[in-house]
């Protein structure tokens, strides 16, 4: 699994739980919480939906570190190796 | 036999446009079972059934706005025969009788197909019954007379039935029906309720900071070792908090109507849910004291993703017996919220933030957050409402027994 495959999956799922964000328009550095508005609901369905699609338990510690798709990036390549 | 109508979904709502059937005649339904899909201003709301029988009829045609108590659909009763003969099929119908005969006409559905997702497109037999000013408009619109079904006297057409298929033609199916965007209509519901609530209400307010600190740090040692699937959020825990103080202090749970307060026997918590488009709904969450915390979590989780793409239910929208909305972990400390009616008390409880608190002789830093009571005074006073605040503080002191 390459970097690419945790972007657009992470992206994927993003958008799935919320669906009026477009994939295009989120940066890299958006944050779930304070730019995408994002509640703690959705971030549970996230960390969900990211556990079903890669295998990976992101204990509730670990979410301010898949707060960004960058950091999410970085995280999942991790904990997924 | 029994009349299936357009239910009032709202205390403010006038009408709501059918857009999908999940019945079809012959079928047996059953009370609770959804029927039908309508488009209202709070988005689509799937459509209960309150009574055992049989579909006997649909008679309201998909597509259309239809006022709150016009007929949807006949349901015969269980053992019942229909009432009249069955009609003759429709292509006799147009060959044969006057236009006078058509407004009679049952709806023409299979019954052996789910029903169309689109409008029937009836074709009017006769064109002499349309009104002069219709004919006109039609040719002004480009409109084809044979495609439209009258509302006149023996289903004439009408100036306002080519206005009605001009309108339903230029909005597109993803959004049907309503004039103004879906934000804007939300935004003209909440108005419409809120000032309802406001001029009828008379609203007063009780308010208590308390710590949350125990229910934090029990959630998150019962967190640490589940999977995502199986977390609960400290909403699941206000929840359950709400309805059992709600079960004790029973002049806050209820609905106000006919000019006298009734009281309700199970706790109903409409769950206020935040569109991220804009705009809230407050779905109830049902009987939550037969819920243990795991099933609050998930009737929560449930009625979130069925708010954020818009299929919710008759009975979440119209049997809710107080409200609980809650700020999340992030935001404003403190909400003073304005009554759903016809219910008489929202529970407001504001973002969690760390405080300087008194815990046995000692100031430490704490978690807390300010619960605040509207009610409504015609039915409850503050003593009442002193004793659900206590209720709900002590059992968050305990968190592990709800």
């Amino acid at each position: 699994m390459t970097e690419t495959d945790f972007r657009a999956g992470y992206v994927q799922e993003l958008t799935r739980i919320a669906p009026d964000i477009e994939a295009e328009d989120i940066e890299d550095t958006d944050h779930i919480q304070d730019d995408l508005e994002l509640d703690s609901m959705d971030i549970l369905n996230l960390v969900t939906a990211l556990h079903a699609r890669f295998g990976v338990d992101i204990p509730e510690a670990d979410y301010p570190q898949i707060a960004t798709v960058e950091l999410a990036v970085a995280y999942l390549s991790k904990r997924a190796a | 036999m029994g009349v299936f109508v357009m239910p009032s979904l709202g205390s403010d709502m006038e009408s709501g446009t059918l857009v999908e059937w999940t019945i079809k005649p012959g079928d047996t339904v059953k009370r609770g079972d959804v029927v039908a899909v309508v488009e209202t201003q709070k988005g689509a709301i799937e459509i209960e059934i309150f009574e055992d029988g049989t579909v006997s009829e649909l008679t309201a045609e998909l597509g259309r706005e239809l006022p709150v108590g016009a007929p949807l659909a006949v349901i015969l009763k269980p053992g019942e025969v229909p009432p009249a003969p069955p009609s003759p099929p429709k292509a006799q119908v147009s060959e044969s009788s006057p236009a006078s005969a058509r407004g009679l006409d049952p709806v023409p559905v299979a019954s052996d197909t789910a029903p169309p997702l689109s409008p029937p497109r009836a074709t009017h037999p006769d064109a002499s019954a349309v009104s002069p000013a219709a004919r006109v408009r039609a040719r002004e619109r480009g409109l084809d007379l044979g495609t439209l079904s009258g509302s006149g006297p023996g289903g004439a057409i009408l100036l306002r039935d080519v206005d009605a298929a001009e309108k339903a033609a230029a909005i597109p199916t993803s959004n049907p029906l309503r004039t103004g965007s879906p934000i804007a209509e939300m935004r003209k519901a909440i108005a419409a309720a809120m000032t309802r609530a406001k001029q009828t209400i008379p609203h007063f307010y009780l308010s208590e900071t308390i710590d949350v600190q125990p229910a934090i740090n029990f959630l998150a040692e019962r967190n640490a070792d589940r999977l995502p699937a199986e977390r609960v959020l400290l909403g699941a825990l206000f929840v359950q908090a709400t309805a059992r103080s709600a079960a004790k202090v029973k002049s806050v749970n209820g609905r106000y109507a006919d000019g006298a307060f009734q009281p309700s026997s199970t706790v109903n918590v409409g769950v206020v849910v935040a569109l991220r488009g804009g705009g809230l709904v407050a779905p109830a969450l049902m009987d939550v004291r037969s819920l243990d915390l795991d099933q609050t979590m998930a009737g929560m989780r449930d009625l979130v993703s069925r708010a954020r793409a818009g299929r919710l239910r008759s009975s979440e929208m119209t049997e809710g017996t107080i409200t609980l909305s809650s700020l999340g972990e992030t935001g404003a400390e403190a909400m003073t919220g304005v009554i759903f009616p016809p219910q008489v008390a929202l529970v407001g409880i504001g973002a969690p933030h760390i405080r300087p608190w008194v815990v046995g002789g000692a100031v430490v830093p704490r978690s807390v957050v300010t619960l605040t009571i509207s009610a409504d005074h015609r039915v409850s006073d503050g003593r009442q409402v002193a004793r659900f605040i206590t209720e709900f503080e002590t059992l968050m002191q305990d968190p592990e027994n709800l």
